[in-house]
């Protein structure tokens, strides 16, 4: 523990530093990019701990999400002030800082008990069932929030204090890679692995599977908690339309294309598939000579889909994982090739 | 565990270098851009196009006329598909994007709330053709409408069914997800019952998603109503007053602004005869305001326009006015300009921007006849 | 109007909804009778006959006052047959080839072609409403002569009468004809099906045929509906949801199951949203009702239970 300490420390200040020097040169409108590709790494790596090494096919984790921003939104909405006259003794970033880790908390506590109530019951379903069970709770949290006025219902949430800034999310990021990545590789992944591969059999190994699965479920949720805290204090405004089964989806084909059951392949995945809208606006612009109106990423993420199902199931980095000794063996792979012809 | 955090940070400082250095859309000096952020597509497709129209009428002709300070006035247009999660992206868009020195939209009340602020913390004006919720301007220094608000719609639509119609029983049928309808039924409420009026059924609906409206209108029925107040968007009046003549509910319908489109007017010509509404302008007006308005949209788009396009063409048309009197594209100047504004002769009445950044304007009411709107009455401030 | 008169309005409001839901449903058991495999996208194909229909509509420039039993008959077979043969073809493409694959892949893919049929069409047909013609009249009483305490419309009756007719004759189908036989048996067993030579393939180019066949023209009888003009491709999200649960409720895989869960399922939501005041959860009705039942009888109503082999 001892060594890694100095490199975080190191860490945390280049990011510190990134944020106050770099980006406000940045195009503001590239800096919401960025954030979104941030909350949507987390919740690909939590989701995929649920759906790429569990195996548990998970449609409802925008539902997740939806609990986790309007708990942490919740509380800042009513209670901003009283909590900044608390600590009015701290320096007001110090003071945001803090404000915002307890409510990333909270939302991160509230999505991972709705993880409880979603994965227990779920436990004896498999497959397809699993998947539209899941998705049932997606939807159920999403009418639920919709019926609750006081959090402004069907109308949504507007005023929620600006308090995500680059250097939480950032850190947040790091930190659910990092904890899943090292929760996948312990045992505890190992026995995931083998419960996707088959339950029975990890039952009659004695693996608890009822335990793991739920333990999964709940992490993965815990993770999509907080990137709704995140989401929601950097958007100021949330609505329960933006928790949908779309959006679900949406996190589902970042799974599927990065690759089941490697973290990299989500993290890549993710801010490829953030970025891409970016890129889009010249075949927007072919489409309507084509009289075709409309966003193009909407037709080409679930194209993107039924491609990878028909052409490489595993998602493009299946399980391995990006590290440096990957890249070199292909490079010397590579090199042999070319040396041999 | 190190690899690990390096790759991370790596990719995450070269997104930020790529990106940083990506250009954005800038303006050509000779240019003010003009950003607006409207419904172009989806359940409230006809007020975002229709504003759309009208702003384009106004462009045009100010271009036409040697633009303002010399400049011409160039729109840059963003969708938010009638979905209010779309709306942070559009308007951001518009103000770090496209560079807009000022943002005219959205139509609908919800929307405007999320734009609102968005162009508050950015300090740049926002001026709002047809948003009639209080809350939009409330307590903003950059935000502005040039239409009145749901306060007075409200109270005059009560005191239109309690006098003019003399109901003494009234039932709301509102959009749950709409802050627009919310806030125009509890105004409407609210005077009714000061009038001595009983609001004997409130029922509720998903705007823009629901289709099936017969269990509440079944309810609403057995309640007896006078008259039942639909204060929603067009697209579902139509249906849900088809499903009220349906289940047997006889009596007149009452609506908002938010009724004005001629989809509603002509796809549920039938079941919406006789009922009333209230709107911003009537085309058939006197004024040589409204006859040249309505001519020259005439000409550019081949029919007749509606009180969106009117209040779209008097946006543009006041915030021209405004760059006008600022001197300059200083963003801070034109806010000023802004509220300076006093009886500006628009379409829709004479303009002039209260100390709450709203103006203060006469209503009309009209009465569907045929298919078409006719003028009732006038109601004023 | 008396409680009993309130009461049962909202009963007649659920049974035409629950006739269009039986309808759609009957395609998603069907198709998980034989291939175990929930098509995602069978709403989305319900949505295409609508729109089909509306093209129909247009072109033949059908109205209240040029309705005939022959334009009205075309205006049910095109989409029927049409949705018919691109049932078949979606299988074909999009399904056929995943069939020994994991069932994971199989759902991802479903939901894939679902999407892609939901905002294709938004970019084919416009994301905004459109408007089937008035073609019934909209001040309602039914032919059948009318107590002035119910309100049926003549749409109603059409529901009725037309999704019984479809429920004879997929019933006929089904439990009468050889290619019906051929349906069973693959349902029961695939694998023995085939080896006694019944062309499995064919078979279930059959059923999706059927099934979709079946949801174009639910589709096309709410269209007509004058209270439900408006389509839009988005359009058979809820109702697909809705009928798949109903389908499970009644037990997955068995068509007698989906038309009884089918009805109940419309029934239930407008009880809830009627009398029971909570129109807001309206469509929680079909989230909750599919969890109660997964968890407390997965089989469904008219299931019966399987026993796994290790």
């Amino acid at each position: 523990m001892k060594s890694l300490l100095l490199p975080t420390l190191i860490a945390a200040g280049g990011i510190y530093l990134i944020e106050r020097f770099c980006l406000p040169s940045v195009n503001p409108y590239y800096v919401t990019v960025m954030y979104a590709a941030g909350f949507n790494i987390i919740m690909a790596v939590s989701l995929n701990v649920i759906n790429g090494f569990t195996g548990h096919f998970s449609l409802g984790h925008a539902g997740f999400m939806a609990v986790g921003a309007y708990a942490s939104a919740g509380i800042t909405c009513k209670h901003i002030e009283a909590l900044r006259g608390a600590l009015i003794f701290c320096p007001e970033p110090v003071a945001n800082s803090l404000i915002l880790l307890s409510v990333l908390l909270v939302g991160g506590v509230c999505a991972a008990m709705a993880g409880l109530i979603v994965g227990l019951p779920t436990l004896r379903l498999k497959g397809d069932y699993l998947a539209i069970a899941t998705l049932g709770f997606g939807e159920i949290i999403r009418i639920i929030i919709n019926n609750i006025g006081s959090l402004g219902g069907g109308r949504g949430l507007p005023n929620i204090p600006p308090l995500t800034n680059f250097f939480w999310t950032f850190l947040c990021v790091v930190v659910t890679i990092l904890t899943l990545r090292n929760y996948t590789r312990s045992s505890h992944g190992k026995a995931l692995l083998a419960i996707r591969e088959d339950e029975l059999a990890a039952e009659m190994v004695g693996i608890n599977t009822t335990r793991y699965k739920v333990v999964a479920f709940v992490m993965g949720a815990f993770f999509a908690g907080i990137a709704g805290g995140l989401f929601a204090h950097y958007n100021n405004f949330i609505s329960p339309n933006g928790f949908d089964f779309i959006q679900s989806v949406i996190f589902v084909v970042m799974v599927v294309l990065g690759g089941m059951g490697s973290i990299t392949g989500s993290v890549l995945a993710a801010v490829f598939l953030t970025a891409l809208p970016q890129f889009l606006s010249p075949l927007t612009r072919l489409m309507e000579t084509w009289h075709l109106a409309g966003d193009p990423k909407n037709v080409i993420y679930p194209l993107l889909l039924i491609v990878m199902m028909l052409t490489r199931p595993k998602g493009l980095l299946a399980d391995k994982e990006l590290s440096w000794a990957g890249v070199q063996s292909v490079f010397l792979r590579l090199r042999r090739g070319h040396a041999a012809s | 565990m190190q690899r690990h955090v390096c790759w991370i940070i790596g990719l995450v400082g070269l997104s930020s270098l790529g990106l940083g250095c990506a250009r954005t859309d800038g303006p050509a000096g000779s240019e003010i851009v003009i950003g607006e952020f409207g419904s172009l597509s989806g359940s409230e497709a006809t007020f975002g196009v229709s504003t759309k129209e009208g702003i384009d009428l106004a462009a045009s002709e100010i271009n036409a006329a040697g633009g303002v300070l010399g400049k011409r006035i160039v729109v840059k247009v963003e969708n938010d598909e009638s979905l209010e999660d779309r709306v942070a992206a559009a308007v951001q868009k518009l103000i770090n994007y496209h560079n807009a020195v000022v943002v005219i939209g959205e139509v609908a009340s919800g929307r405007s709330m999320v734009g609102g602020p968005i162009c508050e913390n950015a300090g740049v004006p926002m001026v709002t053709p047809s948003s009639t919720n209080p809350k939009v301007t409330e307590r903003k220094k950059w935000v502005f409408r040039v239409c009145w608000t749901d306060d007075f719609q409200g109270e005059a639509m009560a005191r239109f069914a309690y006098e003019t119609l003399g109901a003494r029983k009234s039932a709301v049928f509102t959009a749950i997800n709409q802050a627009y309808s919310q806030g125009l039924a509890e105004y409407y409420e609210k005077t009714f019952k000061d009038l001595g009026g009983n609001v004997v059924a409130t029922e509720s609906y998903q705007g823009g998603k629901d289709r099936d409206f017969k269990a509440q209108l079944t309810n609403i029925k057995s309640m007896a109503p006078d008259v039942l107040f639909i204060p929603g968007y067009y697209t579902d009046v139509g249906a849900i007053a088809t499903q009220a003549r349906q289940v047997g509910i006889s009596v007149p319908l009452l609506g908002g602004d938010g009724w004005e489109a001629d989809e509603l007017f002509t796809q549920a010509k039938d079941v919406i005869e006789g009922s009333y509404y209230s709107t911003h302008y009537s085309s058939d007006e006197e004024r040589p305001e409204v006859s040249n308005f309505v001519t020259a949209y005439k000409a550019k788009f081949s029919k007749t326009p509606d009180a969106m396009s009117a209040l779209g063409y008097d946006a543009m048309k006041v915030v021209a006015d405004a760059i006008r009197r600022a001197g300059s594209v200083d963003q801070e100047a034109i806010r000023a300009a802004l509220e300076g504004t006093k009886e500006f002769p628009g379409v829709t009445g004479s303009i002039t921007i209260d100390e709450n950044h709203n103006a203060r304007k006469p209503l009309v009411v009209q009465q569907l006849k045929g298919g078409k709107p006719t003028f009732v009455k006038s109601v004023q401030m | 109007m008396s409680h009993l008169d309130f009461f049962f309005q909202h009963l007649v409001n659920g049974i035409s909804w629950g006739a269009i839901y039986a309808l759609i449903a009957v395609g998603y058991t069907m198709v998980y009778g034989v291939l175990r495999f929930i098509n995602f996208a069978h709403g989305d194909v319900y949505m295409l006959g609508a729109f089909i229909g509306l093209f129909v509509a247009r072109a033949t420039g059908l109205s209240a006052s040029t309705r005939s039993p022959a334009l009205l008959l075309l205006l049910f077979l095109v989409p029927m047959v049409t949705c018919a043969v691109m049932g078949a073809i979606i299988e074909r493409l999009a399904y056929r080839p995943l069939r020994n694959a994991s069932r994971l892949s199989s759902l991802i893919t479903a939901i894939g072609v679902s999407l892609f049929l939901e905002y294709g069409g938004q970019m084919k047909f416009g994301a905004n409403p459109q408007y089937y013609p008035i073609v019934f009249d909209v001040s309602s009483a039914a032919a059948t002569g009318q107590t002035t305490r119910l309100h049926i419309t003549d749409q109603q009756v059409l529901v009725l009468v037309v999704s019984l007719f479809l429920m004879v004759l997929l019933n006929y189908i089904i439990f009468r004809t050889k290619v019906g036989k051929a349906v069973r048996a693959v349902s029961q067993d695939f694998e023995a099906a085939s080896l006694v030579g019944i062309p499995t393939d064919f078979v279930i180019s059959c059923t999706f045929a059927l099934g979709s066949a079946m949801a174009a023209a639910a589709a096309v009888l709410v269209s007509l509906s004058p209270d439900y003009r408006v389509i839009d491709p988005l359009m058979g999200i809820m109702p697909g949801i809705k009928a798949f649960v109903a389908a499970v409720v009644g037990g997955i895989g068995n068509v007698t199951g989906a038309v009884v869960g089918g009805l109940l399922m419309g029934i239930a939501e407008n009880l809830v949203a009627g009398p029971l005041g909570l129109s807001g959860y309206r469509d929680a009705v079909a989230f909750a009702a599919l969890i109660l039942i997964l968890l407390f009888k997965p089989d469904g109503l008219f299931g019966k239970g399987k026993v796994e082999k290790v």
